[in-house]
């Protein structure tokens, strides 16, 4: 390779585009892979879920959805227990969030007073509950005793001060000019008109980004259904969905069965198989997360950024 | 003069007094479980009460070194951790390369596009992925059909209950998950590399790789070395979620890390006073190997990195 080089010496500038360009063409090539591999998965659940059901079932359909029709979507929701964990998810999700988003704004706010008696002990009790975890069985134990097991609450307690968010709020308060509570302390504003009425609106951007990562947190949480949680009543989408992947076999039967009553022939593409209640379920739940993905996508990259700056 | 001491320090407590109610909700959900501890010593097996249950020092502990049976499936169990998160350290460099590449790249409607698409796969949860894994690895999924359609097999291949490559394939759908979000940390970093920099290099006729290599990365090495001290500290924390959903019976044996190895005890093997052992042991090393990178860091860099 050397040799060849300094054979072409005279020429070095268009060696160098050349390599230049094959580099440009191989990196466009790998990233275009990655991203497709990073889609693909998606594209493929979602169509289908819209295939007949009978071609579906088999993994022929790999491309192109074939033979379109919406009948899984209105057939899944006839399973018993998914609107029910539908309305869980929803439910924690929203709650969870509002009360993570305003305990965080609070305590990043709260935690950039350096008048504060022991403020910086508190910052550091806070802080270090990040890097230690006594366990499941204790943590069960302790969720017992609080009468938090097949309880509600279990989903949102836990998760209001959440060390993480609380840095990334601080420091975005800290970036913000200190004269600003002077001159509000001035004109009579106390602490807490202050947060609300100034400080809030200025740290939005970093709210929305906190809000984010909550919500999708909240979502996504599936460990502590299995964990504490017995009552059906109380299960959220991910727990439904993980247990609907190990028994779609027996659910698909029953939508069969109930559907034979109302109309008399099914046809063979719109029966429900393991697969098209596996997969439908799937895109109900990773929905709301590909929805307000394209969203909320630029907060968070600017979120991440700021917490980058502290390090 | 003494007033406005006074009033000074009421302002101080009531401050304090504002966040007192979120420092209660923390001791309780973080610091109260720790009392849990205290059934490592204990031959606890409910529903018999702790006042009940028996002392037994550390029986439990020396039952770690001294069962047979126990230390071959705890060896294992380490070797899985070690070899899962050995793997996901051995290529941490990936997504630092992964974003400077991106960097080299002209065209900014693909780079964004890129990026937001990369990121994605970090939102969904590990049940979900489980599912899209399901839905392409299956003896009916995606991969089984496209192979028997080129005529390639004529029976179903078994991907997920394979019990080779364990290691590899979860690496593989981490790294799916998260090198695109992890990425953006070196995005960030890039932008703020000065720009004379690189045209001094381009004056001094520097090729792209020339500069890739002595301009780029040195500038984000700094934050790969956070990252990686960080990583390193939470070696023995790989979670339990991907391996809890991705487990099988003809799997088991490697894809038992620690996290789902004391999940299994407390749930499955109804052990539950070793299961508290090794959580124990397993925060203590944990915060042990932070102290240590954090003295690493400190030692070599001239600041902490917690």
């Amino acid at each position: 390779m050397s040799r060849k080089m300094a054979g072409l010496n005279r020429h070095s500038k268009v060696q160098y585009s050349v390599s230049d360009k094959m580099i440009s063409t191989l990196t466009y090539i790998i990233y275009s892979l990655f991203a497709f591999v990073c889609v693909y998965p998606f594209y493929y659940i979602i169509i289908n879920t819209i295939s007949a059901n009978d071609i579906s079932t088999k993994g022929d359909i790999i491309f192109l959805p074939q033979q379109i029709h919406f009948h899984n979507y209105t057939d899944v929701f006839k399973i018993p227990g998914l609107l029910d964990a539908t309305t869980i998810s929803v439910g924690r999700t929203v709650i969870g969030t509002i009360l993570t988003v305003g305990a965080s704004a609070f305590l990043g706010f709260m935690f950039s007073q350096e008048d504060m008696w022991g403020r910086k002990f508190w910052y550091r009790f806070t802080l270090i509950t990040m890097y230690f975890n006594a366990g499941i069985i204790p943590w069960y134990l302790t969720m017992q005793s609080l009468h938090l097991t097949n309880n509600f609450l279990a989903y949102i307690l836990p998760m209001i001060v959440a060390p993480f968010f609380i840095i990334l709020v601080k420091t975005f308060v800290e970036s913000t000019p200190k004269e600003l509570q002077q001159a509000a302390e001035i004109d009579g504003a106390g602490t807490m008109v202050f947060f609300i009425r100034i400080m809030v609106p200025i740290i939005q951007p970093i709210l929305a980004t906190v809000a984010i990562f909550a919500a999708v947190g909240q979502w996504n949480a599936f460990q502590d259904t299995l964990l504490l949680v017995t009552d059906n009543k109380l299960y959220s989408l991910q727990f439904i969905l993980y247990q609907y992947i190990n028994q779609a076999s027996s659910l698909s039967k029953m939508l069969n069965l109930q559907n034979t009553g109302s109309m008399a022939m099914q046809s063979l593409a719109k029966q429900q198989t393991t697969t098209s209640v596996r997969m439908t379920v799937t895109v109900i739940v990773v929905a709301p997360i590909l929805l307000i993905y394209p969203i909320f996508q630029r907060f968070f990259v600017k979120g991440i950024m700021i917490g980058a700056v502290k390090g | 003069m003494q007033g406005s001491e006074n009033s000074k320090r009421r302002a101080s407590i009531r401050k304090f007094l504002y966040i007192l109610p979120f420092m209660v909700l923390l001791a309780v959900f973080a610091y109260y479980p720790l009392y849990g501890w205290i059934y490592a010593f204990f031959d606890y097996n409910p529903p018999i009460p702790l006042s009940k249950s028996p002392f037994v020092g550390f029986m439990w502990f020396r039952s770690l070194v001294e069962n047979r049976v126990k230390v071959n499936q705890l060896l294992q169990v380490v070797m899985n951790t070690f070899g899962i998160s050995g793997l996901n350290i051995l290529f941490s460099w990936l997504p630092m390369m992964f974003a400077v590449f991106l960097n080299e790249i002209r065209s900014i409607r693909f780079r964004k596009m890129v990026q937001t698409v990369t990121t994605l796969p970090n939102f969904i949860s590990w049940v979900l992925t489980y599912s899209l894994a399901f839905s392409l690895f299956s003896s009916e999924g995606m991969a089984n059909g496209l192979l028997k359609q080129l005529g390639m097999i004529s029976s179903p291949i078994l991907f997920l209950q394979s019990s080779e490559h364990v290691w590899f394939t979860m690496w593989m759908w981490n790294t799916w998950k998260a090198m695109g979000w992890a990425a953006i940390m070196y995005i960030a970093a890039l932008s703020g590399i000065d720009e004379s920099l690189y045209e001094a290099a381009r004056v001094d006729g520097a090729t792209r790789m020339q500069v890739i290599r002595h301009i780029t990365i040195p500038s984000l090495l700094p934050t790969y070395f956070v990252l990686l001290m960080l990583q390193i500290a939470s070696f023995l924390n790989n979670g339990m979620e991907q391996f809890y959903v991705f487990q099988n019976a003809f799997n088991k044996e490697t894809i038992q890390v620690l996290d789902l190895y004391v999940f299994n005890l407390a749930t499955l093997g109804g052990s539950y006073s070793v299961s508290v052992v090794i959580s124990m042991l397993k925060s203590l090393i944990s915060v042990v190997l932070l102290f240590a990178v954090n003295g690493l860091s400190k030692l070599f860099r001239g600041e902490s990195i917690v």
